[in-house]
């Protein structure tokens, strides 16, 4: 982990309506960090992420990747600029075969400019991705259409989608929802990899107990405010935080 | 009681397909007769048919035929981005009116005038579409419905461009032969391209658009960047068709906004069924000629076209197109359950 | 004062004409491009009900109105419910629906001075300096009357309830037992009729033109996109803008700027502001 400030967040602020979604929020992430983003539900993690992506604009307040403001870019700006996310519940091209839903972030300026996939390249190499997420490449799993495809190998199609953009922030907003147990025995190992060979990982998780055992430090999000933010023993030991997770008489 | 025996309809790929799938196509001339007549025999038919009915009418109803089957494929491209289109009428109003425009105020010859219309136009159709590209669905399909509406008025109300008369006595083609043929190689190009471009790497970056655009931002692609290519390049087509169209009747006016234009390609395309382009031109090329043979019914050849529209949409709604290819591709047989 | 007195009958029949069209879009998400051909189909049914069959005019309304209304029902019991789930291909099928409606009453001739409807009282009463006739007040009173209605019916009735239950959520709808092909069926053949009953009231100002049922659809058009669709305060406040707009247009400038402006509002603010000005599709805009 190196002390280069890779994302810095300000006062972030979004309100739908009269109901405030995420309530000035601020941290730093530095490069190479292992972030854990919990809380309970409707707490506001996956409106931070969006937030943090350009899919939603927010409301007030500021967002910095390498020291440059990002607050108000698109989507595809910033993901160019790499942050790669993946999406909670599963999305994929599903007429498409699963190797071609690879094609359109190799296609992007991002890649392009990284020097990768020249034209009739792109292919190989998306087929080359995804047989290290599990779809061997000489049976028949990539080339079929994404739809047809069970919903673990969608949810690690969207991870290798992620990583076909050469991210330096890969923001995963629970991956593991809906995984058995075995597939995530079988991709934990590839995240902490990647986090290992320099990756920044912002996580939304519910299965705490693999999440500590990846994080470096948790932040904890309970209404849209952030209660803690800290090595995960040290959070989680905090009163808010027991209190936001198991309930106590004195809320509502 | 007779136990009731039910049966399910079965479908089984040809052996032939099967074998012709990769590399092994080469290995007989059955199998490469089988990958290449459907791409050939229409090609000989298009190229041969103005030779058989020559010039004279039936002659111009292969033209129309072919300008409709452009404004059809046209449509086909902007669906393959999900941008479901009612407007046609607006290319081929556009394209129209700069031709036209073009060669009755500045004398610019044929030759000139057509590529100027198609990409003029197109660009002019792009520009003005760019600040609705973010609008999804119907909301789009409103805008294209409305903009050829307003153009109509604006030439009507302003009596600009020859006002409710149009502008009369433009150049014609030297010889029907060229106005045909350009138009079929027309359709030939647009066809074999636009499946093509589908199959390329920029192709599945837009049909990604279509099943989930948020995915494709989230993969760093500026997705409006590409629908404005994409509707470019419907523009510069349906744009094309409208300047042949106008040279070939040596006149341009209001009616090339009228919904005639929006209707006929669309009903086209449900026909012969979308996703493919062979469905579009399929289709239009079954639909202008009946029309023509129907020409008794004068006025009601709209509601005709618009009544093959709802019973295509209700009632085959993959299209013939695919219906035939499946035929091609894949046996049935009623297996019992 | 003169200008006020048109704008205000001009902004009612823009809110009746928009009224039917913003409901089924509102419950059941279908844009009916049909709505101006049932508003003509009305109009000259009642028409032929009176003028060939010789029934009286107040029955030959009621008759319309619900064979109209049955129209739109089995319009979407017959052909939308095979379609739910495109929105496109709704609007081309109830767009292929409004041509072949329209082309066919042109076709058998349908326009012109003869097919006029009568007004319900004839006359006229002085305002001020300019004279109104008796049917733009009855029209005025009859458009704030439905108005008034269709908000008691949808926040009073069962039915109207339910519409507003389908309109909210579908899906919570239908598990708390309420029929949404039911209701969505209900809601179109509402609107249907609702287009009948405009006609009835603005039609006599004038003679019957098969052209009409295309600039009443899209009078209705820019009056639910400019207000925002199934928003009713959006409705009020665009046919206001929108009439008086129009009577401003066609006072100081040639009549025919009035399509323009009401085709230019239309463009202008899918552009700006899909949502139109009282828009609740707020991700409309949250969407980048």
């Amino acid at each position: 982990m190196s002390e280069e400030v890779i994302l810095r967040v300000e006062n972030l602020t979004k309100r739908f309506g009269g109901v405030v979604a995420v309530d000035q929020v601020s941290f730093e992430l530095r490069r190479g960090e292992f972030l854990g983003l919990i809380g309970p539900n409707g707490s506001g993690k996956t409106t931070l992420i969006n937030l943090i992506t350009g899919f939603v604009k927010p409301t007030s307040g500021r967002i910095y990747y390498f020291n440059r403001d990002i607050t108000h870019k698109p989507p595809y700006y910033i993901a160019c600029l790499g942050v790669a996310r993946s999406f909670q519940m599963v999305r994929a091209f599903h007429k498409i075969p699963a190797f071609k839903n690879l094609i359109v972030p190799l296609y992007s300026p991002r890649v392009k400019k990284l020097g990768g996939g020249k034209y009739g390249e792109r292919d190989d190499m998306a087929i080359d991705l995804l047989d290290d997420f599990g779809f061997e490449r000489d049976s028949f799993v990539p080339y079929k259409p994404a739809g047809s495809l069970p919903h673990g190998y969608l949810k690690r199609l969207d991870l290798a989608r992620c990583m076909a953009l050469r991210p330096d922030l890969l923001i995963l907003d629970e991956l593991f929802s809906g995984m058995t147990m075995s597939e995530v025995a079988a991709t934990l190992p590839l995240i902490e990899k990647f986090n290992r060979e320099g990756l920044t990982i912002i996580m939304v998780e519910h299965r705490l107990k693999e999440l500590f055992r990846v994080a470096h430090r948790v932040i904890v999000l309970n209404f849209g405010k952030k209660i803690a933010d800290g090595p995960p023993k040290e959070a989680m030991a905090q009163e808010e935080v027991q209190r936001a997770y198991l309930g106590t008489e004195s809320e509502g | 009681m007779a136990e009731a025996i039910k049966y399910r309809k079965e479908r089984i790929d040809r052996g032939i397909k099967v074998r012709s799938d990769t590399i092994y196509m080469l290995s007989s001339h059955r199998e490469l007769l089988y990958l290449l007549l459907p791409r050939i025999l229409p090609i000989s038919f298009l190229i041969f048919i103005p030779l058989w009915v020559g010039g004279g009418y039936w002659g111009k109803v292969i033209f129309y035929s072919c300008t409709f089957a452009l404004l059809a494929l046209s449509w086909d491209l902007l669906a393959s981005v999900g941008l479901i289109s009612l407007g046609q009428a607006l290319f081929f109003g556009v394209g129209s009116y700069v031709a036209g425009g073009f060669n009755y105020y500045l004398k610019w010859p044929i030759f000139l005038t057509i590529p100027v219309a198609t990409l003029g136009g197109a660009l002019i159709c792009t520009f003005l579409l760019i600040p609705v590209l973010r609008l999804r669905g119907v909301y789009f399909s409103m805008v294209t419905l409305i903009l050829p509406l307003l153009f109509d008025h604006l030439i009507e109300t302003l009596e600009v461009l020859g006002g409710t008369h149009g502008l009369l006595s433009l150049s014609p083609f030297p010889n029907h032969w060229l106005a045909d043929y350009i138009a079929i190689g027309a359709v030939i190009l647009c066809l074999f391209g636009f499946r093509r471009l589908l199959h390329e790497d920029f192709g599945f970056v837009l049909r990604g658009i279509r099943e989930d655009d948020r995915v494709v931002m989230a993969g760093g692609i500026n997705i409006y960047w590409y629908k404005a290519q994409t509707i470019f390049l419907a523009a510069a087509v349906g744009c094309f068709a409208g300047a042949l169209m106008t040279h070939y009747y040596q006149f341009v006016g209001r009616s090339a906004f009228a919904l005639d234009n929006t209707i006929l390609p669309l009903a086209g395309v449900v026909l012969g069924g979308s996703g493919n382009f062979a469905g579009s031109v399929l289709g239009t090329f079954i639909l202008v000629p009946l029309s023509e043979a129907l020409r008794a019914l004068g006025g009601l050849r709209m509601a005709l076209y618009s009544l093959i529209l709802i019973t295509a949409l209700a009632i085959l709604p993959e299209g013939l197109f695919h219906y035939f290819e499946r035929k091609y591709h894949q046996f049935e047989r009623l297996v019992s359950v | 004062m003169e200008l006020f007195i048109y704008g205000i009958t001009n902004s009612v029949t823009l809110a009746l004409i928009a009224l039917g069209f913003s409901l089924t879009f509102g419950i059941s998400g279908v844009a009916n491009f049909a709505h101006g051909a049932f508003y003509l189909l009305g109009g000259i049914l009642t028409w032929v009900f009176m003028n060939q069959i010789g029934i009286p005019y107040f029955l030959s309304a009621l008759i319309s109105i619900g064979i109209v209304g049955l129209f739109g029902f089995f319009l979407y019991w017959g052909l939308m419910l095979r379609l739910r789930g495109l929105a496109v291909n709704e609007v081309i099928a109830t767009l292929a629906t409004a041509i072949v409606i329209i082309e066919v009453l042109r076709y058998l001739g349908f326009s012109g001075f003869t097919y006029v409807l009568p007004e319900f009282i004839k006359g006229s009463i002085q305002i001020g300096k300019s004279w109104v006739d008796y049917q733009r007040i009855f029209l005025v009173g009859i458009g704030i009357g439905l108005i008034i209605f269709l908000y008691l019916f949808t926040h009073k009735t069962k039915i109207g309830l339910s519409f507003r239950a389908i309109s909210q959520n579908e899906r919570t709808a239908i598990s708390l037992g309420i029929d949404s092909d039911w209701t969505a069926a209900l809601s179109l053949s509402f609107g249907s009729a609702l287009a009948v009953v405009a006609g009835l009231v603005i039609l006599p100002l004038g003679s019957i033109d098969t052209q009409i049922g295309y600039d009443i659809l899209i009078s209705a058009l820019a009056v639910g996109i400019v207000g925002g669709l199934e928003s009713v305060p959006g409705i009020l406040v665009s046919s206001i803008i929108l009439g008086f707009g129009q009577i401003v247009v066609a006072t100081f400038f040639k009549a025919q700027w009035q399509t323009v402006v009401t085709l230019a509002a239309i463009v202008i603010i899918l552009a700006v502001k899909p949502s139109g000005i009282f828009g609740k599709y707020k991700e409309l805009e949250e969407r980048v």
